[in-house]
C-alpha cells in the first residue's frame, strides 16, 4: 500500500468525504429524519442485526437452561470444565468468614457494600474481592448518565413503559418496576455523598433525553458520570474502612450441605494460591461478558468482562435469562486504529450529532433505541455501501459532532464532552471540527441470571446486582438504566442480604459438590474436556508469540 | 439469508486485530521499544498497551478499562537520547520509536479517612486532612506528569485559598492514576485531595436540588402505586399502543 498522506489526524480521500458532510450540514439543522414505525424497526432488526441475523448462536446443552440460545461465544464458557479439580482444594482451612461477600468492585457491588453497612452490618464482616482494583468495572467507562424520573413532566411510570417498549415488552415486570420506582432515590444519595452531577443555576439538575427515553431524564457528569459516580461511592467505601481484596478473581462458588451458597474459591493473580472464604451470604457483581467479543465485534467493555459471574452461577444452578440479546452500541469508534471499539457516548446525539453516510446524507433518526440504531448503520455501510472505509478495512459512518457547537453554541462539546475530545486528540483527530468515524461496538449483556426485586437468585444465599442479571432490561437495553440498574439492585441486593444474614446460623460444612455435578452433567451430555472457565482475561497476545509459548515451572510445589 | 451471514463475517474479519490479536504478517510499518530496558519490535499503529501484548505480556495488573477511564495503566517513559522522563496512560498512548517503558501498577498514597457529614465547609478540612499541601514549592511537575493535562498545581494552589470550586472544577477530569503524586517533590497527594474537595462542594457548593426530593416523598407515599398496577395488567396489545403513543410525546432536546 502507497504511503497516505494525513490532514489533520484524516487520510486525504476521508476528506474529500468530510467535505460533503460539511456541505449538507447546515441543511440537516432541526431536519431529521422521521421515527420508525413498529413495522419498519422489525424488518430491519431482523435482517441487520447481530442477533436476529442467522449464525452466531447455538442451544445450551446442559443445565437450568438447557434448550435456551445463546451466542456460541457464550455456550462455550457454560459448557466449559472448571479450572479446578476439587479434589485437590482443601476447604477446612478458611481464608476469611465475613457474614457477606460481595465479587465486583464496580458501582453495583461497592453500592451493596454500603447499604449492607447501612442496614447493620460491620464494616468488618464485610468483604469486597476484586479480579483488578476496585473500581476496574465497566460502571467506571458508563459516559452518557443516569435516568431518575424526577422532573414535573415526568413520573416512573413513563420511565417504566419506555423501558419496556426498548425491551420489545420482555422485560420482568416486577424488577423494572424496582428500577424505575427507586431511581429518583438512587441520585438523591449520590447528590447527599456529594456526587457533582451536571445543574442548572437554580439547583435543579441538567437532563436530558436519551435513544427511545420520551422524556428527559438522563442525569450527566460531563461524559464522565461513572467515573464520577464510583470514584465518589469508593471513596466513601474507603471511609467506612470496609475490607477488600484487589486481584483476587473467584473462581468457583462454594456450597454448603444445606444446600445454599456459602462463599466462593478465590485464586491470587500474582501468588497463585487460592483462598477459601465462607459466607453467610454471596453477591456476585461481576459485570457482563463484552471481552468475549461476540461475533467478532470490537468491544466498549473493560479487560475483565469476560462473563466469569455467570459461568460460576450456573454451576451451582442459578436460572438464565434473555441469554439470546446482545446489546451493540451504536457508536463506537471505527478510527484511528488504536481506539477501535470504544465508546462515543449516546448522549452526542442526545446532545445534536447526526450519523451522515459518506456523501453527506442523514439516513436514520439519531435517537432510535440502540439495537434499532445500531442495524441502521450497518444496513448503510454493508447493505447500501455508503460507508467509510478506513485504511485498516473497517467501514464506518460519520457521526456529524460539530453540529453540536453549531446548534448550542460555542464551547459546548468541549465543556460537555472533556473525555471524548481528548480520546480523538491523544490520536491526532479534533472532534469539534471535524465529524468521527463510528460502527456498532458489542456493548452490553442484556440477559444474565434471573433475579427478584430483592437481587435475590433461585439459590439460597446467592444474589446479583448489576450487568450479570437478567430480566430488568428485556431484551435491549436503553441508555442511562445500566448505572441505576447497577446502583439499584447493588443498593437492594445490599439491603437484603444484610436481612438475610440475620437469619443464617450456621454455614454447614463447605463442599464443591456441585462441581463434581457439573463435571458429570458435561461428561454425560458428550462434551470434550479441553476448554476451561471461568477465562478471566481475554487474550490479546501476538500470534507469532503465542505460536511459540510453552510453560517451564519456576519452582517445584512439593507435595 | 447467504447475504446477511456475510456481512457479519465480513464485519468479524474487518476487526480481527482487535478482537483477536495482532498477525505480525499483516503489518507493514515497526518501531522498536524497550519494555523494563527489554528491546522488542513492535507495530508501529498500536498503544502501548497493545504493543506490550504484541510482544508476549499477558496483563493481569496494570490494565483495566482501556478506554482511558480507570488510570490503571499508569506509565513511566524516556525516549532514547532525550533527557525528559514523560508519563502516560499505556491504552491511551501510541508507541514510539525507541520508548523505554515502565509500568506503575499501585500508587502508596495515604487517603484520609473523614466523614461527609461532620467536615467544615472551609479552607480547614484541607490542612486537617492534608497538611503537606502547605509545603508546595509550585515547580508544577504535578501538572506536567498529569496524563488529563490538568492544572493539578492550580488546583492545589486552590486548595490553600480554600477555593472548593476551583478545586473541583479544575480536578473534575482527574481518573486518579496517582502519577502527580508520584511525582510530587512535597510528597502531596494532589488526587486524593481533589476527591475531598469535590464531595466538599458536589456536597455543600451547589443550591440543593429540589425535584428528586419531591419525588421521592411522592414514590414513598405511593402515589404511582395505582398507576403501576393499571399499567401492569395491561395486556401486551395495550402495552405496545401506549408505548407508541408516549413516544409521540417525546421532548426533544
Amino acid at each position: 500500500m502507497a504511503e497516505l498522506k494525513f490532514i489533520g489526524g484524516y487520510p486525504e480521500y476521508m476528506r474529500e468525504s468530510i467535505k460533503l458532510v460539511e456541505k449538507t450540514r447546515p441543511k440537516r439543522i432541526g431536519k431529521l429524519p422521521p421515527q420508525m414505525s413498529p413495522e419498519e424497526k422489525e424488518e430491519i432488526l431482523a435482517s441487520y442485526h447481530p442477533d436476529y441475523t442467522p449464525g452466531g448462536k447455538r442451544d445450551i446443552k446442559i443445565g437450568p437452561n438447557k434448550g435456551d440460545i445463546a451466542p456460541n461465544e457464550v455456550v462455550d464458557l457454560l459448557e466449559a470444565y472448571p479450572v479446578i479439580d476439587p479434589e485437590e482444594i482443601d476447604l477446612s482451612r478458611v481464608d476469611y468468614e465475613p457474614d457477606i461477600l460481595i465479587i465486583g468492585g464496580g458501582l453495583a457491588g461497592t453500592s451493596a457494600a454500603l447499604l449492607a453497612n447501612d442496614y447493620g452490618v460491620p464494616a468488618e464482616k464485610i468483604l469486597l474481592v476484586n479480579k483488578l482494583r476496585h473500581g476496574d468495572a465497566n460502571s467506571m467507562m458508563a459516559q452518557g448518565g443516569t435516568q431518575a424520573a424526577d422532573r414535573p413532566q415526568d413520573n416512573p411510570v413513563i420511565h417504566y413503559i419506555d423501558g419496556l417498549g426498548g425491551g420489545h415488552f420482555t422485560n420482568k415486570p416486577d424488577v423494572l418496576r424496582a428500577l424505575t420506582e427507586d431511581a429518583p432515590q438512587v441520585i438523591q444519595w449520590l447528590e447527599k455523598l456529594g456526587a457533582m452531577f451536571d445543574k442548572e443555576p437554580d439547583g435543579n439538575f441538567t437532563e436530558l433525553t436519551g435513544g427511545g427515553t420520551s422524556r428527559r431524564r438522563m442525569h450527566a457528569c460531563r461524559d464522565y458520570t461513572g467515573l464520577e459516580e464510583l470514584r465518589v461511592l469508593r471513596d466513601e467505601f474507603r471511609n467506612r474502612k470496609i475490607p477488600v481484596l484487589e486481584f483476587y478473581p473467584a473462581i468457583e462458588l462454594i456450597t454448603s450441605s444445606e444446600n445454599r451458597v456459602a462463599g466462593a474459591l478465590l485464586w491470587g493473580s500474582e501468588t497463585r494460591e487460592y483462598k477459601v472464604v465462607k459466607a453467610k451470604a454471596t453477591i456476585l457483581a461481576t459485570g457482563g461478558f463484552g471481552r468475549l467479543h461476540i461475533r467478532g465485534f470490537p468491544t466498549t467493555n473493560h479487560y475483565g468482562a469476560t462473563c466469569d459471574g455467570v459461568v460460576l452461577a450456573y454451576r451451582v444452578g442459578a436460572k438464565l435469562r434473555d441469554t439470546d440479546t446482545v446489546q451493540y452500541h451504536p457508536t463506537g469508534a471505527a478510527y484511528p486504529q488504536q481506539i477501535i471499539g470504544l465508546l462515543l457516548t449516546e448522549k452526542l446525539r442526545t446532545s445534536g450529532a447526526q450519523p451522515v453516510n459518506k456523501d453527506g446524507e442523514a439516513f436514520v433518526f439519531p435517537l432510535e433505541p440502540r439495537d434499532v440504531e445500531a442495524s441502521a448503520l450497518i444496513r448503510e455501510c454493508y447493505a447500501r455501501d455508503k460507508g467509510i472505509i478506513t485504511p485498516t478495512g473497517m467501514r464506518g459512518i460519520w457521526l456529524d459532532t460539530p453540529l453540536i457547537n453549531v446548534i448550542h453554541g460555542k464551547g459546548r462539546i468541549e465543556h460537555s464532552f472533556p473525555a471524548m475530545v481528548r480520546m480523538f486528540e491523544r490520536f491526532g483527530v479534533d472532534m469539534v471540527k471535524d465529524p468521527v468515524l463510528v460502527f456498532p461496538t458489542l456493548h452490553y449483556q442484556n440477559g444474565g441470571v434471573e433475579t427478584d426485586p430483592q437481587g435475590k437468585t433461585n439459590i439460597e444465599g446467592l444474589f446479583v446486582a448489576g450487568e450479570i442479571s437478567g430480566g430488568v432490561h428485556g431484551k435491549n437495553r436503553l441508555m442511562g438504566n445500566s448505572t441505576l440498574d447497577c446502583m439499584v439492585f447493588g443498593r437492594r441486593a445490599g439491603m437484603n442480604s444484610a436481612e438475610y444474614v440475620k437469619s443464617v446460623k450456621s454455614n454447614g460444612k463447605l463442599t464443591l459438590e456441585h462441581v463434581k455435578k457439573y463435571v458429570n452433567m458435561l461428561e454425560e451430555a458428550g462434551i470434550k474436556p479441553g476448554r476451561k472457565a471461568p477465562i478471566l482475561f481475554p487474550e490479546y497476545r501476538g500470534k507469532a508469540v503465542l505460536a511459540r509459548m510453552i510453560d517451564v515451572p519456576l519452582l517445584n510445589k512439593e507435595k | 439469508m447467504e447475504k446477511e451471514k456475510n456481512i457479519m463475517e465480513e464485519i468479524a474479519e474487518a476487526n480481527k486485530s482487535v478482537t483477536r490479536g495482532v498477525d505480525e504478517k499483516e503489518i507493514e510499518h515497526w518501531v522498536t521499544i524497550y519494555i523494563m530496558g527489554e528491546e522488542y519490535k513492535v507495530p508501529a499503529a498500536l498503544t502501548i498497551m497493545q504493543a506490550m501484548e504484541y510482544a508476549g505480556y499477558k496483563f493481569v495488573r496494570s490494565c483495566g478499562c482501556r478506554a482511558g477511564f480507570c488510570g490503571a495503566c499508569s506509565t513511566v517513559y524516556r525516549k532514547k537520547g532525550e533527557y525528559k522522563l514523560q508519563t502516560a496512560m499505556a491504552c491511551q498512548t501510541r508507541v514510539e520509536d525507541g520508548m523505554y517503558l515502565v509500568q506503575i501498577p499501585f500508587a502508596p498514597a495515604e487517603k484520609a479517612i473523614y466523614d461527609i457529614n461532620k467536615e467544615q465547609y472551609d479552607v480547614s478540612v484541607f490542612f486537617k486532612y492534608y497538611p503537606e499541601i502547605a509545603r508546595c514549592v509550585s515547580c508544577n511537575t504535578c501538572t506536567k506528569s498529569c496524563p488529563q493535562n490538568l492544572e493539578v498545581m492550580d488546583y492545589v494552589q486552590a486548595a490553600i485559598k480554600g477555593d472548593f470550586a476551583s478545586v473541583a472544577e479544575g480536578s473534575f477530569d482527574c481518573i486518579q492514576c496517582g502519577l502527580c503524586a508520584m511525582r510530587c517533590p512535597a510528597d502531596i497527594v494532589q488526587y486524593h485531595l481533589a476527591q475531598l474537595a469535590r464531595r466538599m462542594y458536589g456536597r455543600y457548593g451547589s443550591p440543593e436540588e429540589k425535584n428528586a426530593k419531591k419525588r421521592v416523598k411522592e414514590i414513598e407515599k405511593g402515589e404511582f402505586n395505582k398507576e403501576f398496577d393499571r399499567v401492569m395488567s395491561l395486556s401486551i396489545d395495550e402495552l405496545k399502543n401506549l408505548y407508541t403513543e408516549q413516544q409521540k410525546t417525546r421532548e426533544v432536546y
